[in-house]
């Protein structure tokens, strides 16, 4: 059924009319074209789609629209602030910590939620709390070290 | 290696048409300096196709191009694509140094089949052996040209001149100087390569050899780069298709009055394609899962446990790879012989992009923006479904979210261009994961056959190999037997007729994981035999001091003490050639026993790769084949019936985790007055030997087939 649906997206009021029951991965790639949001699954089992809802990585092939009504919602687009890079983005560039890069948004945004939660992390607490996004390149190690490295580098806050 | 089998994919409808000539190319490129030159694999290769296939001449024509523009930028035009290899670095690095320009001055357009010179793909660790060496060549000629063109302006000799930073400088008075910008502005000079230019010895390297981060990093992290998938088109429509359950199936019929009746969605059917188109993705899958279809599908007994003793039964006889001394004076000179089998399943490439096609057909002229590895290739195969001449079609390659081989073959491209003929609309393709899976050219299942022997004093006295449908890449062993013999049967990772029950092709280092795993094993067990440590009786084996210096070079690394296997320890070795690099690698696993699992804790691996280009995209790569590589060797494996594909999702087919990994130490040999070799692929070829040596060394279970699961791991341990 078509009916509005409010919502904060990377910062800003959005009011979009559409099906609220379709996907929320493909309206923002669609409706909204905000393609920085990948489909690698469609079953929640790689994290290509992560965004945060409410500063929460979730898995947008799993949520509908209507999911996220009323909520905040933030992509990788709306990471960088005014152009700057947040230290997570920085630290991947920094490391390499990646390869072709199809999984990288997924895997920063679940890294963002993880030390909003936990902003010491130890490696093992990296490592269990990236274990759900899957990188088929092999830069796991790099996106430890990176992850590790914005959490220093952002001193518990930012 | 006497024979480079890098050529097994079956390129044959894909060789050189380069119809864009000096002038064409002018004009579309515009201003500057244009530099010509010829990759001088592709002559290799149409040699070696027109050995093998006698139809086609050789290509005369240019095949790769660098621009120096107006604006002083240099453009690279490369038919190679990035899938996160790393070439838009390292090639970037190879044209920077020998231009002298900086390395942020460099542009690469890659994969664009109007701008770019014919490729035949971006596979085989072959785009720094083959089209590096070239284009230095042609950045040294440019900066010649330029250095002509300053003496002119200067008034000063050329050898009073020198090249910095996009500048010539008198070297006398430095405040005499012209930028390459000023020289180039209006300016069209073509011009052949001599073929004699020199390029900079490795003491002159300011860019090339020196460890520089990603260049693409930037666009990656933040959501902007491109991908197929990402390019959307006015009016675009997104086609989903309708599957059959098996490889096998035949549709009986198709009511797809359901998908019909949801609103904007149009289906579009042309025999045995059937689609539903509609504007958004998702409402075309939900519209798809409305047609009501029968399909019909023969029975078939044929699985992933049953599927070796059928590759044995249809194997076709062998094909000599290497031979030499007699087998039979061997084995009188073995004391002890050992013969064994060893088993490999099919294998996903499982990029986490899956196969992506856009396609917008205006009149005549198509525009494709696919996730390929061969764009060329896939210009033709439009063409081809289209009926139309290959030059009205421009492939524009976007990045390419991985492809380890399987985006060599190009299917939903195929299927994108006959939907957006059919609809008139431009049409995006994306498979879903379990379409991803269904049409994989997955990694063939495989058999090795090897019995050898060693005499009393460990001396390999003979070797006697037989592959089975692996294809023969890395089945040349490379130690010193007096009396050996290696055959292929079935050879070529696409099989034979009637041999695998659906499509099978190339995966990184393609038949060489298999290859490797089943020697590599094999020595381990002559060591054990011999009574010697693994190393040593390496070592001992050895005569070619590349690879000798590379064992040693990983055993210094991982501080390797020599024991006699199983030592409890849980360390193994390996080693390999791929793509005319070498590696050593070894590995500290720990086994419970009582489950089988397998903790894989640390692997070192020591390459040489002649010059590394950018050593610090090469370790990413040789990281990245271990990390893949413990994929294959504990837990990936194709579950099948027949032609259907069982796994559909990475619920059941299992990829590395982070949880996985060991601590990763690798060693890049310093070679660097060599030709840069592959770094894409060596590494990966070794993991499966050296976890399973591990194993063994761990726990005394010697494991045949892979992946190494619990379950093998436990009945190795237990045989009864």
């Amino acid at each position: 059924m078509i009916e509005k649906v409010k919502f904060r997206l990377n910062g800003n009021p959005t009011t979009i009319s559409v099906d609220s029951s379709r996907i929320l991965l493909w309206v923002l790639r669609t409706d909204l074209g905000l393609t920085g949001t990948k489909f690698g699954c469609g079953e929640s089992y790689c994290g290509a789609c992560t965004v945060l809802v409410n500063n929460e990585a979730m898995r947008s092939c799993q949520l509908t629209v209507k999911d996220v009504q009323g909520k905040e919602v933030m992509t990788i687009e709306g990471l960088a602030q005014n152009g700057n890079l947040h230290p997570l983005q920085k630290a991947f560039m920094e490391h390499d910590a990646l390869q072709c890069g199809y999984c990288t948004p997924g895997i920063i945004l679940t890294a963002y939620a993880l030390l909003n939660k936990n902003p010491h992390p130890s490696t093992p607490d990296i490592i269990s709390g990236m274990n759900n996004n899957l990188c088929r390149c092999g830069a796991h190690n790099r996106i430890v070290k990176a992850v590790q490295a914005a959490a220093d580098e952002m001193k518990g806050g930012y | 290696m006497k024979k480079d089998h890098y050529l097994e994919l079956d390129f044959s409808d894909d060789l050189p048409e380069f119809q864009l000539n000096r002038r064409e190319f002018l004009r579309v490129a515009g201003g500057g300096i244009f530099i010509f030159f010829t990759v001088r694999d592709v002559s290799l290769f149409s040699q070696e196709v027109q050995r093998r296939r006698s139809r086609h001449d050789l290509p005369s024509d240019f095949n790769a191009f660098l621009r120096i523009g107006e604006d002083g930028r240099v453009a690279c035009f490369t038919g190679k694509i990035e899938m996160g290899q790393g070439i838009i670095t390292s090639l970037a690095q190879m044209l920077a140094d020998e231009l002298d320009v900086t390395l942020d001055a460099v542009d690469m357009v890659m994969g664009d089949t109007d701008l770019c010179p014919w490729d035949m793909g971006t596979f085989g660790s072959r785009t720094t052996r083959f089209f590096g060496p070239p284009l230095r060549a042609a950045a040294a000629e440019g900066r010649k040209v330029l250095l002509v063109l300053a003496s002119e302006q200067l008034k000063t000799p050329p050898e009073n001149l020198i090249t910095e930073n996009g500048f010539v400088i008198d070297k006398i008075d430095n405040k005499k100087r012209v930028s390459y910008a000023q020289l180039s502005k209006g300016k069209k000079i073509g011009r052949h390569l001599s073929g004699t230019v020199m390029v900079k010895n490795p003491s002159e390297f300011k860019i090339i050899n020196k460890p520089v981060l990603r260049r693409d990093a930037h666009e990656k992290v933040t959501g902007k780069a491109k991908y197929a998938g990402d390019i959307q088109l006015p009016g675009m429509l997104y086609a989903k298709i309708l599957r059959p359950p098996s490889h096998d199936s035949k549709l009986v019929e198709a009511d797809v009055s359901g998908a019909e009746q949801v609103d904007g969605a149009r289906v579009i059917r042309d025999g045995d394609l059937i689609a539903v188109l509609h504007k958004y993705p998702d409402v075309a899958a939900d519209a798809l899962a409305k047609i009501k279809v029968k399909y019909n599908t023969p029975p078939s007994n044929l699985t992933d446990k049953n599927i070796f003793a059928h590759l044995l039964k249809v194997a076709p006889e062998g094909e000599t790879v290497a031979e030499g001394g007699n087998l039979q004076a061997g084995e009188k000179e073995a004391a002890v012989t050992v013969e064994e089998s060893y088993f490999d399943g099919y294998k996903a490439h499982a990029p986490i992009e899956p196969h992506t096609a856009v396609v917008h057909m205006e009149g005549e002229k198509v525009t494709v923006w696919p996730s390929s590895q061969t764009p060329f290739r896939a210009k033709d195969e439009v063409a081809e479904a289209l009926g139309i001449p290959a030059e009205n079609v421009r492939v524009i390659s976007p990045f390419v979210g991985g492809g380890f081989g399987g985006k060599t073959r190009n299917l939903q491209i195929v299927e994108a261009a006959r939907l957006a003929k059919l609809s008139g609309k431009p049409v995006q393709v994306g498979w879903s994961r379990e379409e991803e899976f269904f049409y994989d050219s997955f990694r063939p299942a495989a058999v090795v056959k090897i019995e050898a022997g060693i005499t009393k004093t460990g001396d390999i006295s003979f070797w006697d190999y037989h592959v089975f449908f692996a294809g023969e890449r890395g089945s040349q062993q490379f130690y010193n037997i007096p009396n050996h013999l290696t055959m292929s049967h079935g050879s070529g990772w696409g099989g034979t007729p009637g041999a695998h029950p659906f499509a099978t092709g190339a995966w990184r280092a393609p038949a060489n994981n298999t290859n490797t795993f089943a020697r590599e094993s094999h020595i381990d067990i002559l060591a054990a035999k011999a009574g010697m440590d693994p190393v040593e009786f390496r070592m001992q084996n050895l005569t070619d001091k590349q690879m000798r210096g590379v064992l040693q070079a990983a055993a210094g690394k991982f501080g390797w003490k020599a024991a006699k296997a199983p030592s409890g320890r849980g360390y193994g070795v390996a080693c390999g050639t791929d793509a005319g690099t070498l590696v050593a690698s070894m590995a500290e696993v720990e086994v419970d026993k009582t489950t089988g699992d397998v903790t894989v804790k640390r692997v070192v691996c020591a390459q040489d790769m002649g010059l590394a280009i950018n050593p610090e995209g090469a370790a990413i790569q040789m990281e990245g084949c271990i990390t893949m590589g413990l994929g294959y060797a504990l837990a990936e494996d194709i579950h099948f019936r027949g032609g259907e594909i069982l796994d559909l999702n990475f619920g059941t087919y299992q990829i590395p985790r982070f949880s996985w990994l060991p601590q990763i130490e690798t060693v890049i040999m310093d070679n660097i007055n060599s030709d840069p070799q592959g770094g894409g692929e060596p590494a990966i070829i070794i993991m499966g030997a050296v976890i399973a040596n591990a194993i063994y060394d761990a726990c005394g279970a010697r494991v045949f087939q892979l992946p190494l699961t619990p379950e093998r791991v436990k009945t190795a341990l237990n045989p009864d």
